[in-house]
């Protein structure tokens, strides 16, 4: 059963692969991604690792297409170079290809106990996590403890991602952070998906603000909440209008929120060190060690979720922002 | 039965990407995604309960939750471009 | 009481799986945009519907039921409304269903 579940979904993905590379449509490209980020999250589901697929349904099925149609919006539907068949490039891909297939022959099966991935800090990590850290969910315990240095490093690249598009889309020309004029909207006769919409998103902010908390307990965590709750206000904006949305959440609101998720978490840090601790030792926070570790957890996990939120919700206000301004049209 | 449920869905999934290669129009492509996304909702759920692991149910809602999102924002971007210029994008 | 539990999810079980195969096929089968959209939204909707209510019989009391009871509930919301934004954008991107194509031969009626 599992045998056929692993081999049918990675056929797709292989066919899937195919037909994103073939297509000069890049609107059918964007679809595609969308149906390989799904076929990915099944994957990882097969595979047992809950967190990564609930990380790659949000991001890969989810924000991944908006943005990549948003950037779509300025650069053009159709793939306007040329096709023909580069022989270095290929034989290149090639030549690696039959390398890493004769390396890995030499590896230990998947899966087997004396695999590198099991023998080092693994099963250190699987044992004393219990009584050092105490959290149900082991992945969030090495990701935000044992591992809260590359954690921090990924929030910053995505702070950094953020400051990079809102630099080179709006940082130019000076948005300086007037409100677009309220004009009657379009979107009157959406009138069915605004009511729906309505309906859900409050739902899927709570459902954010679950994950978001949930994170220690079950799959879930700071990453997965501020994609969803960055999903939420993205619905909102689509349905009722860039004007409106901006009066919701002002763009200097989620500069502040951006940049306020990683100082959360540089904070963190520093409290430790001025406590006595190493710097992101959560045992410092607090007189007692797992204590101190709970409260490190919730408070980069917050972190976290605050700065992916606001960094997703900003790069696609700057790209529509970007896109009003460069068409001159309402949205 | 379950074994029965989970090898239809993955029947169904290859159906939906066979619609999605070949759809003439982009509109039958994105019908073909969001059929797969609600196929893959229903396959992780069955999923779940065959391994015996329920909380995989909280990935089954952001998955039904982040497909419908990602339908709409699809929807809302092409009806903006063939709202713009109809000339250049035809559907 | 056990077994008619467990034979009713096993027969909802059966009516999704049927249901989802007939609607791909017609996804691929049918010859134009909007039956597609006919036969892959309704019975989408409906087969969700069945096979989550199988999988509530199977589940029994608890949190997995109540969250089993949130996805249903977000489904039958959305699924129709996705099928009606496609359905509503298709008609505003000019697409026309196939017998008010100006190109067919006039059947008569």
């Amino acid at each position: 059963m599992s045998l056929f579940l692993d081999f049918s979904l990675l056929l797709m993905l292989i066919i899937i692969a195919f037909a994103i590379a073939r297509t000069r449509d890049l609107f059918a490209a964007v679809m595609f991604s969308g149906i390989y980020g799904l076929l990915s999250a099944s994957f990882f589901i097969l595979s047992d690792a809950v967190d990564v697929a609930f990380t790659e349904a949000a991001v890969g099925a989810g924000i991944f297409p908006i943005l990549m149609l948003v950037v779509l919006s300025f650069v053009g539907r159709y793939e306007r170079s040329e096709r023909r068949l580069k022989p270095v490039p290929l034989l290149i891909a090639l030549g690696c290809g039959a390398v890493l297939f004769v390396a890995f022959q030499q590896m230990p099966a998947f899966g087997s106990p004396d695999g590198p991935s099991h023998q080092h800090v693994g099963p250190r990590y699987i044992e004393e996590s219990p009584s050092e850290i105490g959290i149900p969910n082991m992945v969030t315990s090495v990701l935000a403890s044992y591992r809260g240095f590359d954690t921090l490093g990924e929030v910053v690249v995505i702070f950094t991602a953020a400051i990079g598009v809102f630099a080179l889309l709006l940082g130019a020309t000076g948005w300086s952070g007037h409100y677009l004029p309220l004009k009657p909207s379009s979107m009157s006769s959406h009138k069915i998906l605004r009511i729906v919409g309505k309906m859900l998103i409050p739902l899927i902010l709570l459902f954010g603000l679950y994950v978001q908390f949930h994170g220690e307990y079950g799959p879930g965590g700071g990453f997965q909440a501020g994609v969803i709750f960055a999903a939420g206000i993205i619905l909102y904006t689509m349905l009722f209008g860039m004007q409106r949305a901006q009066r919701v959440i002002p763009l200097q609101a989620l500069r502040l929120l951006t940049a306020l998720g990683v100082l959360i978490y540089g904070s963190v840090g520093i409290v430790s060190i001025l406590s006595g601790g190493n710097f992101l030792d959560y045992s410092a926070l607090l007189p007692d060690d797992i204590a101190g570790q709970h409260v490190g957890i919730i408070l980069i996990e917050l972190g976290v979720g605050i700065t992916v939120a606001a960094s997703m919700t900003l790069i696609f206000f700057a790209f529509t922002l970007a896109s009003i301004s460069a068409g001159e049209s309402d949205k | 039965m379950l074994t029965l449920a989970t090898i239809t869905l993955i029947l169904v999934m290859l159906m939906a990407i066979a619609r999605a290669i070949l759809g003439p129009t982009i509109y039958d492509r994105i019908l073909a995604v969001n059929m797969f996304g609600t196929k893959t909702v229903l396959l992780i759920a069955v999923l779940g309960f065959l391994s015996g692991r329920p909380e995989f149910l909280d990935i089954a809602l952001v998955y039904a939750l982040i497909n419908f999102i990602s339908i709409i924002g699809v929807l809302r971007f092409f009806e903006y471009r063939s709202a713009a210029s109809k000339k250049e994008y035809s559907s | 009481m056990e077994t008619l539990t467990y034979l009713l999810s096993q027969l909802l079980l059966l009516a999704g799986s049927f249901l989802i195969f007939s609607g791909a096929l017609g996804l691929l089968r049918f010859p134009d945009f909007f039956t597609r959209v006919h036969a892959a939204g309704v019975t989408d909707t409906l087969a969700a519907t069945f096979i989550i209510l199988g999988l509530m019989l199977i589940a029994g009391w608890g949190l997995v039921q109540a969250k089993l009871i949130m996805i249903f509930l977000f489904l039958m919301i959305t699924s129709p409304t996705a099928c009606h934004a496609l359905a509503k954008s298709a008609l505003h991107g000019q697409l026309k269903p196939e017998d008010e194509r100006p190109d067919q031969d006039s059947r008569a009626p």
